[in-house]
């Protein structure tokens, strides 16, 4: 794998790349058990195999989601997170419905 | 001398197949006592140790390619203890140890080579650091100093003090540190365990493992089923992949390390040179060969393919600390597959599931560790109890928060 499909910038050197993690379900941290968060933070299935993860393309700053073959390096499908993201993450809204905020300003 | 070995020359029985170093291939028995999956150095370590000290001899050791031919053939053979954390600097002091006394035990020479291992600082930080680990270290027994430049000098006077526009402020000196011929480890503690009864199968490849009411009973492979008491997995590159057979989920990425060798030259290099803030370790092999590493690939992969980045980032940092290198040729290039664990320790120690063992996680740090894994290992299987040495590096760690944090004395400092 040299070159990446940025779904943003087209085809670049795989050199103006950061690899960010695959993506994940995150457990809600303020309900969730140790046990599920130690499998968040530190576990993976780790097989060969096709995994979707996520990409940054560094000079323009732009995340995208890459699907990506890790026996054979190979990128299958590069795309905007916005097919998988259609609602707006509210963290705040998150925290609330957890336990009650201590930190105040 | 060489007119005792004319006589083997002239010999027309030679070579003996009784002095065959290990015995030919044989049938899979329908069971073994101890199976052991993975025929590299700890593998074959473990099977070794089983039947020395523990006279268990019922062992098979499968191995899918061949004797040490895995990631044992591909570290850039490495012995060193000067660690952070005091259940680190402990475990590898006694492999270090171990490492010593190899050659006289196998009678069988591993050419272990002891030079000292040079860490060089260039920030504030890393000379804190080191101070710490110097400290830590001594109070094992370790023999490990922090050196001024005028030191460094003295030792390496072919470095360049100002690599990269990073002066060299201090050295983290480690005379324990040293090198060995990782295929000889491997073929030693094959030949030893082989002579003891231990079945070694090569190009035998586990396909599945069958676990029963929680405990293992019995694996499949390319050449029919074993059953089997208890497995000890010893995998390095492929954790991830076979601990997955049982049913395991492990904390575990794997990601490729290159490393490469220039054509040889004369012996000018004693130490083995390291400076983690520029990625990148030196040193000349016996045969004067120098011998390049870095860091893991930025993102994880199973392939052992090799890039021009890495090239290109790693040669320049490594003719920075030696300009006149820029003249030497490249001679062999090659890649191994590393498994990380967040907080850089292995994971040795009970499975969740009953009588499978693991011998997990070794990302940059394998082989170094080869001999008091195997003795550790072989006593777990043989006792059923964990070594003291090993508890903290149990699985379980993740699961309570209890890593044992070596990060940043492995990250390409090896």
């Amino acid at each position: 794998m040299k070159i990446i499909n940025c779904p943003l910038n087209g085809p670049r050197n795989s050199s103006e790349f950061v690899h960010g993690g695959e993506l994940r379900q995150m457990p809600d941290p303020n309900n969730c058990t140790d046990k599920e968060w130690a499998d968040y933070v530190f576990y993976s299935d780790n097989q060969i195999g096709v995994i979707t993860e996520w990409w940054l393309h560094a000079p323009s700053g732009y995340w995208f989601i890459a699907e990506r073959h890790t026996g054979s390096d190979e990128i299958l499908r590069t795309y905007d997170p916005s097919e998988i993201f259609t609602h707006r993450v509210d963290f705040a809204e998150k925290v609330e419905s957890g336990q009650p905020e201590e930190i105040k300003a | 001398m060489p007119f005792s070995l004319l006589k083997y020359g002239l010999n027309k029985d030679y070579p003996f197949e009784k002095n065959a170093d290990l015995p030919a291939p044989s049938a899979l028995k329908p069971h073994y006592d101890v199976v052991i999956i993975g025929g590299g150095g700890h593998g074959i370590a473990t099977a070794y140790y089983l039947a020395k000290y523990h006279g268990i001899t019922n062992v098979a050791v499968l191995e899918k390619g061949y004797l040490g031919g895995g990631n044992t053939a591909r570290n850039t053979a490495v012995i060193r203890s000067n660690y952070l954390t005091s259940e680190g600097v402990k475990f590898y002091s006694e492999s270090v140890k171990l490492f010593q006394e190899l050659s006289n035990e196998f009678d069988f020479n591993i050419m272990y080579s002891r030079r000292g291992q040079l860490t060089l600082a260039h920030s504030d930080a890393a000379v804190r650091g080191f101070r710490q680990r110097t400290e830590v270290n001594k109070h094992f027994g370790g023999k490990t100093e922090l050196i001024d430049p005028q030191q460094i000098r003295e030792l390496v006077p072919t470095l360049n003090m100002n690599p990269a526009d990073q002066p060299v402020l201090a050295g983290l000196w480690h005379m324990d540190g040293a090198t060995a011929r990782h295929d000889a480890v491997a073929w030693g503690y094959a030949k030893g365990a082989t002579q003891r009864g231990v079945e070694l199968h090569q190009l035998t490849e586990v396909t599945g493992v069958n676990v029963e009411h929680g405990k293992v009973t019995s694996v499949d492979t390319n050449r029919g089923k074993v059953s089997c008491g208890c497995v000890v997995q010893a995998v390095a590159g492929m954790s991830s992949v076979v601990a997955a057979m049982a049913g395991i989920r492990m904390p575990i990425t794997t990601y490729p390390l290159q490393a490469m060798v220039t054509q040889p030259v004369k012996p000018f290099l004693d130490p083995l040179v390291s400076s983690p803030a520029l990625h990148c370790y030196v040193q000349q092999t016996g045969r004067g060969e120098l011998v390049f590493g870095g860091g893991s690939d930025p993102y994880p992969l199973y392939s052992t393919r090799s890039t021009m980045d890495l090239k290109e980032s790693l040669l320049a940092h490594a003719v920075e600390l030696f300009p006149f290198m820029a003249n030497m040729r490249l001679m062999r290039q090659w890649g191994g597959l590393t498994d990380m664990t967040s907080d850089y320790s292995p994971i040795m120690g009970l499975s969740p599931v009953d009588n499978y063992y693991l011998d997990a996680g070794w990302g940059t740090w394998g082989f170094k560790s080869t001999p008091i894994c195997g003795k550790t290992m072989a006593e777990l299987v043989a006792t059923g109890r964990v070594p003291e040495l090993i508890e903290p590096f149990s699985m379980a760690r993740f699961d309570s928060f209890r890593q044992v944090n070596e990060m940043g004395a492995t990250a390409a400092s090896h």
